[in-house]
């Protein structure tokens, strides 16, 4: 039997899908309803002293015809207040005693201020605290979220506060608005974190309307740069992952986030390293529903793979990533195209001749001039296979070519 | 003896649906969707597939990034009627046949459909998306204001002559007026692309047969050029007895007066039998069946395999309820004044004819009659051989066709050219408004060669 139950520094949830701190969790309605449709954690929207929000708040991507590839977001933390906050929470973890119920925070950069919120949001019965030092816009202005985030320092220092009275476990949330997101994780784990969150929202700006000029949101004819998310930022949030569980300065536990919208997304987020994984865009694109095809999904793939718990499988393609010096240079594929199965758009033709390496020709056949590949000419570099519209079409084909040539040994021959 | 009955009667509301657009306009979400539904085939076969080779990839791909302006002027530059071409093209079997998805066994992009939302986004915004440059002293004579004449006198006009078109109808459009059918094009649509053509500075005299008073010879003399394209004649006559009874009519003429009055206002018979099986003879039963005929009956003396209507046309005249009978041929039309039935005989498919399909003969003793209340015919046009004849030094072929040279739709009379169905004996709109592109570009080359002026370089 497959068993979805997640486990992140100790905090123990049915499924690894959460709530990502965010509008789905800014209620207990909410988080009932995400729960009852069969999430398995919630970090509640962001907690601190109340804010104000500006109205028009959002923008996206759109990508050929498929709404929100990417969404933009001016929101701030929570708007309600601190109590309305904690009863809710608190009134949540008693009708769910097994469902993950985190904290986020955000206050104030003093000592006093953390212990206070940290005891508060403890005598809750929730399960951790997550520690937004992602938010990119608006709180940063005012020494908050990113602006704590950016700077190792500041980000140990404070990490540090918490655990001095936190009885649960603590969670750094990581902003992607770093060169180098490692140093920040290590700093966190300096401080005594049990876990990271990664990424939080990347500064964007998603367009320009052409007729007003103004990009969106527009609030009042003006707009504030804005966090990205959704799945265009995936691969990002992938690639951070995956460098932290790489990190022996930093071995700590990883909680994925960033662009999750298919089970298939969860379980690479999983194979490189993450112990669960949040979600935010998708349930605000399409509800909590969208839970049931998440872990159906993940259940079948394990269970086809053989793996019967997450942790049999978290971290396996962790050491697959390496540096490219490694890579083994004399290896090589070459495209192969199906005329069976070609339509012939010559899609590939035109971006191998264009785009790449010019190792494509059409042939006269059957009164049609037909893409082929030259093999010998052609340097695997995947361009066509890529741009192919029919699936299983062009194949990348491994041909002999010898082993174990890399750059490090040539320039250790070039050395020695 | 049997009474002629009429069709019931239609309320406006009910004609109206009837005649409902066959193509609504898509909608923004709609179009872009289908605009990035395109693969953007390089090479692409939709566009080798188009009888005016419009770069369809690329007009798509504008309508994807909502530059319909863009769109509409990759469009009007290969095709000047690019407006009637989305709408009455039969693309199933052009761009849209050629689509690679077809390959693919996924639905074809819907390439009219686009081409409609560009060229909608002109017309409805009144705008010119190839403004004409700057004006010649040459002028051209047009005869025939349909899509040919049109689309010549399009691309000469953008490119600064003045152009005088000739028509003897009322209105202009040819048979994109007053002949095809109406859930594709209405006369109304047609007269939109006239006017935007008109508004290049086209002057048009309608109501003018040339051959009458004025002669060919005649524009010959005060022109620079001359481009003729009058169509075809009247439709071939059936040539059995009864054929001058009331209630027998030729199709052209039967949906012309679907085109001048108010569709409520037409009465058909309660039971019409149409006569051939070409395309015109299956819009003819469409639209009696539109007007409310109980009974549309369809006879083809050969059989499905032989018909020259499209088989999507077809297909869509059983679907509306038109009955078709194969092998079967009039040989009388019966009834006293008016028309009460047709006498038919069976017919069964013989030795291959010179056309290559097998000709079909009479069963013996297989006579009998339909009753019915109305016969269209449609089994062929000829050209107008007295206008033609008229022209001095004229060469036509066999059947009376225009004998033109490809490459420049001259014909044997220098600086006379001619194209659309009068050279091709009748094929769609768009072959017409190639034509007349072709024509024009070769009248500008001739006039431009002539003065010893670089082509690339325009003057006033
Ligand atoms: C019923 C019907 C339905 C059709 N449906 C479609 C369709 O759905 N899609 C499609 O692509 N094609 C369709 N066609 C074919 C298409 O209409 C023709 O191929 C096209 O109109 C030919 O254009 P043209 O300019 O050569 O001739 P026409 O459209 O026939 O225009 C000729 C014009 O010249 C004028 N004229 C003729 N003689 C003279 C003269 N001596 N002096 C002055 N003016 C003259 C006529 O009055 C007419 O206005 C259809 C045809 C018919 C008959
Ligand atoms: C409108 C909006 C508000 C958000 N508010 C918060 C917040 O208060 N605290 C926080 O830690 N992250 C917040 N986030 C970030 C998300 O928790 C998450 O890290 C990010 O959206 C990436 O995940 P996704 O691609 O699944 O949306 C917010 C995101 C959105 C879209
Ligand atoms: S793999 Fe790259 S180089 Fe090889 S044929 Fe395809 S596009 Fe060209």
């Amino acid at each position: 039997m497959t068993d979805l139950t997640a486990d992140l520094a100790g905090i123990r949830s049915p499924n690894p899908f959460w709530l990502a701190s965010g509008p789905p969790t800014n209620t207990e309605y909410q988080v009932a309803r995400a729960f009852d449709a069969g999430w398995g954690g919630a970090v509640w929207k962001t907690v601190g002293e109340p804010i104000v929000n500006v109205s028009s708040r959002y923008s996206s991507v759109d990508l050929g015809g498929r709404r929100m590839m990417g969404l933009n977001n001016i929101e701030l933390i929570t708007d309600r207040t601190i109590e309305d906050n904690l009863r809710e929470i608190e009134s949540i973890k008693r009708t769910y005693p097994d469902h993950a119920v985190i904290v986020s925070l955000m206050v104030e950069s003093k000592r006093e201020v953390w212990h206070e919120i940290v005891k508060r949001s403890e005598d809750t019965g929730a399960d951790g605290l997550e520690l937004n030092f992602g938010c990119p816009h608006g709180m940063s202005e005012r020494g908050m979220g990113s602006a704590v985030g950016q700077v190792p320092e500041y980000a140990e220092m404070i990490t540090g506060w918490v655990k001095e009275v936190a009885r649960t476990p603590v969670i750094a949330k990581l902003t992607p608005n770093v060169t180098d997101v490692r140093p920040i994780a290590q700093a966190a784990f300096r401080g005594g974190a049990d876990a990271v969150s990664l990424i939080n929202t990347i500064n964007s700006i998603t367009g320009v309307n052409l007729d007003t000029l103004v990009p969106s949101p527009t609030v009042a004819g003006l707009t504030s740069h804005g966090g990205y998310c959704g799945p265009a930022v995936k691969p990002i949030a992938l690639n951070m992952v995956s460098s932290i569980a790489a990190d022996p300065e930093a071995p700590i536990p990883i909680s994925g986030i960033g662009g999750i919208e298919k089970w298939q997304d969860a379980a690479e987020f999983i194979l490189l390293g993450s112990s669960n994984v949040q979600v935010c865009t998708a349930v605000m694109h399409y509800g909590f529903r969208i839970i049931e095809e998440l872990t159906g999904g993940l259940a079948t793939w394990m269970e086809s793979k053989g793996f019967e718990t997450i942790e049999d499988f978290r971290g396996k393609t962790v050491e697959t990533v390496t540096n490219w010096n490694d890579l083994d240079l004399s290896y090589k594929v070459v495209a192969e195209i199906d005329r069976k199965t070609c339509i012939n758009c010559k899609l590939c033709y035109i971006a191998c001749e264009d785009g790449a390496h010019q190792s494509i020709e059409l042939v006269k056949s059957k009164g049609e001039f037909w893409p082929k590949v030259m093999d010998d000419l052609c340097v695997g570099c995947n361009l066509c296979h890529l741009v192919c519209p029919v699936d299983g079409c062009i194949q990348m084909v491994e041909v002999d070519a010898g082993k174990g040539d890399t750059w490090k040994k040539r320039m250790a021959k070039l050395e020695g | 003896m049997r009474k002629r009955k009429l069709a019931p009667k239609l309320t406006p509301g009910e004609a109206k649906e009837r005649w409902a657009d066959a193509h609504p306009p898509f909608s923004h979400d709609e179009y872009v969707h289908e605009a990035n539904r395109c693969l953007y085939c390089y090479e692409a076969p939709c566009i080798v597939a188009c009888p005016t080779q419009i770069d369809i990839p690329s007009f798509i791909k504008k309508i994807a990034f909502d530059d319909l302006k863009g769109s509409a002027r990759t469009i009007l530059e290969a095709n000047p009627l690019g407006g009637s071409c989305a709408r009455v093209c039969p693309t199933e079997v052009l761009c849209e046949g050629a689509c690679v998805y077809n390959r693919w066994d996924r639905p074809p992009i819907l390439i009219g459909r686009l081409q409609q939302v560009a060229m909608d986004h002109v017309f409805e915004e009144k705008y010119e998306p190839l403004p004409p440059e700057p004006k010649r002293p040459e002028k051209i004579a047009v005869v025939g204001a349909g899509p040919a004449g049109l689309s010549c006198a399009a691309v000469l006009a953008r490119k600064g002559y003045g152009v005088t078109i000739y028509d003897a109808q009322e209105k202009a459009g040819g048979l994109n007026t007053y002949g095809v059918a109406m859930y594709k094009a209405t006369p109304k649509y047609s007269l939109r692309e006239v006017a935007s053509i008109r508004k290049l500075g086209v002057r048009f005299r309608q109501g003018v047969r040339i051959g009458n008073r004025i002669k060919v010879s005649d524009l010959l003399s005060g022109n620079a050029a001359v481009f003729m394209g009058p169509g075809l004649g009247k439709e071939t006559r059936l040539g059995i007895p009864g054929e001058n009874l009331r209630g027998v009519m030729p199709a052209l003429d039967f949906l012309e007066e679907i085109h001048v009055k108010p569709v409520d206002t037409v009465r058909a018979g309660n039971t019409v039998v149409i006569v051939g099986c070409g395309n015109t003879a299956i819009d003819a039963a469409r639209a009696a069946k539109r007007l409310g005929a109980t009974n549309v009956i369809v006879l083809y003396r050969r059989t499905e395999n032989e018909m020259p209507a499209y088989q999507k046309e077809h297909d869509e005249a059983v679907a509306e309820g038109c009955e078709f009978r194969w092998l079967t041929n009039p040989v009388k039309i019966m009834g006293r004044g008016t028309v009460t039935g047709i006498r038919c005989v069976t017919m069964k498919l013989g030795a291959k004819d010179a056309s290559g399909r097998r000709r079909p003969v009479p069963v013996k003793g297989s006579e009998h009659t339909i009753e019915c209340d109305q016969v269209v015919y449609s089994i062929g046009q000829g050209v107008d051989t007295t206008f033609m004849a008229a022209i001095e030094g004229l060469k036509t072929d066999r059947k009376g066709l225009v004998r033109v040279n490809a490459e420049s739709m001259e014909t044997s009379v220098p600086r006379l050219f001619a194209g659309g169905d009068c050279i091709n004996g009748g094929k769609e709109v768009v072959n017409a408004a190639q034509d007349g592109k072709v024509a024009a570009n070769a009248i500008n080359e001739m006039i431009k060669n002539a003065k010893g002026v670089p082509h690339d370089r325009s003057h006033s």
